[in-house]
């Protein structure tokens, strides 16, 4: 029973509270760039003034620069519309690969799952590759007559989606295909005999069963996306970061510790509600044995 | 080969199935119906009439496409060849959601994202009749199948005895035509399996419905069913009431499936209007009632139920005919029968049940005693095939 809890503690909270406890300091030019430093061989007086020097100013600063505000907020609507899109492509997908010939199921599978056998960044480079101004993409467009003049997609936020809904469709259509695929084939039958037409029997019976494996895809890929950096950095433009982008500029260019420190346990804590939810959905998922 | 056993050439007013009415359009009619798997045929021209207000049953062992049948005709599955009338109407093109036909699933198949109330309800809600005719017509069905305490509970939360009353529920609410039942007991235990075997034919008769279950269980087809079709590999091989298949099988395969029975080969000696002598190497010379379309010569098989046989210690004294001697082989002690298996002189064993009328622990005709088996001339059945 302890040794959970111990390895949880060493592996989450300990971490997280040194996150937090940097947040608390203040930027210093200087071998480690914060004070005051903890050091518990020093004595009584010098944790008592180590607990005096430590303040909430970081949070102040975020909270009164709208750069921050704006990231956060750019994080979340990227989420949330990518998350969308990846529902409206990976349910269909998920569907697909459910209904089809149990065959095929373990080839349509090694599909979905193969992009991650090759490394994520060269991935979104390749797409950098396609969505240049002579990148693949508008090579197809001029050559089908689609448009006269190249467009530019890259540093827009179409190119961020498209990667993101790229990478992230995995995650969306395999917790859909484990869900429909431990579906009942019967009901449906039941459905039919009770008087539905497919269609209706898709929306009373198939699409309430799927919501477990809808939810779970939908926060598996909503919590990553709000933090993601390398899509949004290679594809998108500088006007518009989400908050990946501004921690790490805070981190590597101001060399800013405490600032990036506050900025990183404030996404946590805006995350929380769905972590928790995401939580609550699995623990009740052990129990019930679905 | 001669078939027999089609509906058209049974009678079907008999005492035992009193609530048919033998002159009546059938309910449904099979017209030479078939469907093939990958080539395989699991249903082969198989025509039947089922008469409404009938609980029938098709029995049979697994893959002899009993289910098939039953799934063909609610729509689950399209025919190869033939028709599937429902009074006097084509189903070909009408599609399974359609159909005045409803199905209790083997599995059950509630939708465990509804209550026991939104189960019951949801073939009601499809026809969209107003919410408080629907409230009323599950209430009453859930009264009558005595669940009225789970209504809002989750299929999850019951028991395999309480579920299965849901799904039956589920498909008499709508009032179908015909109610088809995919072996519906096979999960319950014996106790809980007779009971719900006797609700079924009370409820049944209650509603005035046509039940037609599918059954590998013979004992449950003899109880419930006022005419049962046997199937093998995908044919029909006999119909009829449940004493017409077991006292006139109209094959060995029947014979055997159905029951215990002892097959004695034999020659047809004589094929006299009120009787027929079989000339046969295990018991000599035996007498069985007139037999239709056997000729001198003939090879045919006798089919003696073991319960029609009487044993005795002595010789009885006034038989010449359909009687045996032999040496007990093997007492099956059931409580309240006992299975005596007889070796014959020729080597062959004949199985002869008595009933234990006296409660005496030590039987009279011990391991290896002597015994004459004798019978009477109308407990055997002549069989050509």
């Amino acid at each position: 029973m302890l040794i959970p809890y111990l390895w949880l503690a060493a592996f989450f909270l300990v971490p997280f509270l040194i996150v937090l406890k940097i947040s608390l300091s203040h930027t210093l030019i200087a071998q480690p760039p914060y004070a005051p430093v903890l050091d518990l061989g020093a004595g009584w007086d010098a944790l008592k003034s180590f607990f005096v020097a430590l303040s909430f100013e970081n949070y102040g600063f975020i909270a009164s620069d709208r750069l921050y505000l704006a990231s956060y907020l750019k994080s979340l609507e990227v989420g949330a519309g990518s998350t969308l899109l990846l529902l409206l492509i990976g349910f269909p997908l998920a569907y697909g690969m459910a209904r089809a010939p149990r065959g095929w199921q373990p080839a349509l599978f090694m599909m979905v799952v193969l992009p991650f056998w090759t490394s994520f960044l060269i991935r979104i480079y390749a797409w950098v590759n396609i969505l240049q101004r002579d990148g693949l993409l508008n090579q197809v467009l001029l050559a089908l007559r689609i448009v006269d003049e190249p467009p530019a997609w890259l540093a827009t936020d179409t190119a961020v989606y498209i990667g993101i809904v790229y990478s992230y469709l995995p995650f969306m259509v395999l917790p859909i295909y484990a869900t429909l695929e431990k579906m009942d084939d019967t009901l449906i039958e039941a459905a039919a005999d009770l008087g539905c037409p497919r269609w209706k029997a898709f929306w009373l019976v198939t699409l309430p069963l799927s919501l477990p494996g809808v939810l779970a895809g939908a926060l598996l890929c909503f919590i990553p996306i709000v933090g993601e950096f390398v899509i949004p950095d290679l594809l998108g433009s500088s006007q518009t970061t989400m908050i990946g982008q501004t921690l790490w500029t805070e981190f590597f260019a101001n060399k800013d510790w405490p600032v990036a420190s506050a900025v990183a346990v404030v996404l946590l804590c805006l995350l929380v509600a769905p972590i928790l939810i995401y939580q609550q959905m699995q623990a009740r998922g052990l129990e019930t044995g679905r | 080969m001669r078939i027999s056993g089609n509906l058209n050439e049974t009678p079907l007013a008999r005492p035992s199935a009193p609530n048919i009415d033998a002159a009546a359009q059938p309910l449904v009619r099979f017209d030479a119906v078939s469907k093939r798997f990958a080539g395989v045929a699991a249903v082969e021209r198989v025509s039947l009439d089922i008469v409404a207000g009938e609980f029938f049953a098709l029995l049979g062992p697994s893959g002899c496409g009993k289910t098939t049948l039953l799934r063909l005709l609610a729509g689950f599955e399209t025919l190869d060849e033939g028709r599937i009338l429902l009074d006097g109407r084509d189903l070909a093109a009408v599609p399974p959601f359609r159909r005045a036909v409803n199905m209790m699933f083997q599995s059950y198949a509630l939708f465990p994202h509804l209550t026991v109330e939104g189960n019951v309800a949801f073939g009601l809600k499809q026809e969209g009749l107003p919410k408080t005719e629907i409230a009323a017509r599950v209430a009453e069905m859930l009264a009558l199948v005595k669940l009225e305490a789970f209504a809002k509970r989750k299929p999850d939360s019951l028991s395999g005895g309480q579920r299965q009353r849901v799904a039956l529920a589920r498909s008499l609410v709508k009032r179908p035509r015909v109610l088809l039942l995919d072996e519906p007991l096979a999960a319950l235990d014996k106790k809980l399996r007779s009971e719900t075997q006797f609700e079924l034919m009370q409820l049944q008769e209650k509603l005035g419905l046509t039940f037609i279950i599918v059954t590998h269980d013979q004992q449950e087809a003899m109880t419930v069913a006022n005419r049962i079709g046997v199937m093998d590999h995908g044919r029909l091989i006999q119909v009829g009431t449940p004493s017409e298949i077991y006292e006139q099988p109209n094959s060995r395969w029947v014979a055997e499936f159905i029951g215990e029975v002892n097959l004695i080969e034999g020659r047809v000696l004589e094929a006299r209007a009120d009787a027929t002598l079989v000339k046969t190497a295990d018991a000599g010379t035996l007498r069985a009632g007139p037999a239709a379309g056997v000729g001198p010569g003939d090879k045919i098989y006798l089919a003696l139920r073991p319960e029609k046989i009487r044993i005795a210690l002595g010789a009885p004294p006034a038989m010449t005919e359909n009687c045996v001697a032999g040496r007990v082989w093997n007492i099956g002690y059931l409580g309240d029968q006992s299975i005596y298996k007889v070796r014959l002189n020729t080597g062959s064993v004949v199985k002869a049940t008595v009933a234990n009328v006296s409660r005496m622990v030590e039987r009279p005709a011990g391991s290896d005693a002597r015994v004459w088996l004798s019978w009477d001339p109308e407990g055997v059945v002549v069989l050509t095939r």
